[in-house]
């Protein structure tokens, strides 16, 4: 296992992209489909890719993404301060310990939701484009204001939902949302897959929703217990090598760069790994 | 790629409560997307078989419109029989025929 983990660990020195950061919003219209982990962990394995990572939690109100990562005490400034010039960009970004190429702006968690604007995000991402790879932006659930103000800057969009009736319907609302916007087209992630639902035909399958929703998929995320106990200890998944969807996240990153990684066989009995390791000669991820 | 998660899932029941939900979830995404209350609906139905019986005799009995989902563009799609024509009256005003079928000469009231 590790194949990419080797290689992330290097330091790189500091770069300029030609082109500048790609801004990509997670977002999925309904709550609790696992958006915030979607996207630290996302976040975390392109920064093990070497990529130049910032994360913002455009969340206000309920922050919850510095939490995931593991870096609610570090907070001093964040989104709001910086939308209203108490600090400058820089100082309101966490830079993760383990991965010096990753950062946080964390959302504020008291202030009035309508303090930052669609044009005020759209102009820190700019700002931070000329220094970074990737821009993911955690948007809040809902089709609100904060909903508008996550989307403003996005190069691409990420929508996340579960195999259920109500979370697929949700997601439907947002594409047709964003189409109205003039957006490009969203992917799909799929999450909290369960296999043997499926294979006993009591769950949809990833191919019945995109059937439904008639978008492509950039991920199918399995249901795996891992990721409470890395939430619970503030370590995204993707950190360590051989869960299952750890590897899934780290598969988006890599169709992120634009890597054609083809989707991994979700299976639940004990040949997982291998069949992995096999399908991918030894190239995990 | 039809059927490639399917396959690589080795799905075969299309029984279980996952095809009911992906019934359920066309049906509604449909009213979603076209975005049209019920009743505005019907009504709409209703009007294109007005305009369409009144230039040919409809078979009421098998009229189907329904909304269709292409890709994401809802669609409606009118299956509309006529009943046939046994026999074509010239239907001209100023050289009216004495009506021919039982049915018809029951409505033709004297005047």
């Amino acid at each position: 296992m590790g194949a990419n983990g080797g290689a992330a660990a290097k330091p790189q020195p500091p770069r300029k992209s030609a082109t500048g950061a790609k801004v990509i919003t997670v977002t999925s219209g309904k709550g609790g489909v696992g958006k915030t982990t979607t996207t630290a962990n996302i976040g975390v394995a392109l920064a093990r890719l070497d990529q130049r990572v910032v994360l913002i939690d455009a969340d206000l109100g309920l922050r919850n993404l510095d939490i995931i990562m593991g870096l609610e005490n570090r907070i001093v400034y964040d989104l709001v301060d910086v939308v209203e010039g108490r600090c400058k960009l820089r100082q309101a970004m966490i830079k993760h310990k383990q991965l010096p190429e990753l950062y946080l702006i964390p959302a504020a968690q008291t202030r009035d939701k309508t303090a930052v604007s669609p044009a005020d995000m759209i102009k820190m991402a700019d700002q931070m484009r000329p220094e970074f790879d990737f821009i993911l932006i955690d948007c809040p659930a809902g089709i609100e204001r904060g909903f508008r103000n996550a989307v403003a800057p996005a190069d691409e969009v990420l929508i996340v939902t579960n195999p259920e009736v109500s979370a697929v319907r949700d997601a439907d609302r947002i594409i047709g949302l964003l189409e109205a916007e003039g957006k490009k087209t969203p992917h799909l992630i799929l999450n909290r897959v369960k296999t043997e639902m499926i294979r006993k035909g009591e769950m949809l399958s990833p191919e019945d929703v995109t059937d439904i929703l008639a978008i492509k998929l950039i991920g199918i995320v399995p249901e795996d217990e891992n990721v409470v106990s890395s939430s619970n200890s503030g370590m995204p998944l993707a950190f360590l090598d051989g869960s299952r969807a750890g590897t899934a996240y780290r598969n988006i990153a890599r169709r992120l760069m634009g890597e054609n990684v083809p989707f991994m066989q979700l299976d639940d009995n004990s040949g997982f790994l291998k069949r992995i390791q096999r399908l991918f000669g030894g190239q995990t991820g | 790629m039809p059927g490639l998660f399917d396959r690589m899932f080795g799905r075969a029941p299309k029984t279980g409560s996952g095809s009911k939900a992906k019934e359920r979830l066309q049906f509604i995404l449909i009213h979603d997307r076209i975005n049209l209350p019920p009743e505005r609906l019907e009504a709409m139905k209703a009007e294109i078989l007005q305009v369409i019986s009144k230039y040919v005799s409809v078979d009421s009995n098998n009229v189907d419109i329904a909304l269709q989902n292409r890709e994401r563009t809802p669609a409606i799609v009118a299956d509309i029989p006529f009943n046939k024509m046994i026999e074509h009256d010239d239907p001209d005003e100023d050289d009216p025929k004495p009506p021919k079928s039982p049915q018809k000469d029951a409505e033709k009231k004297p005047e």
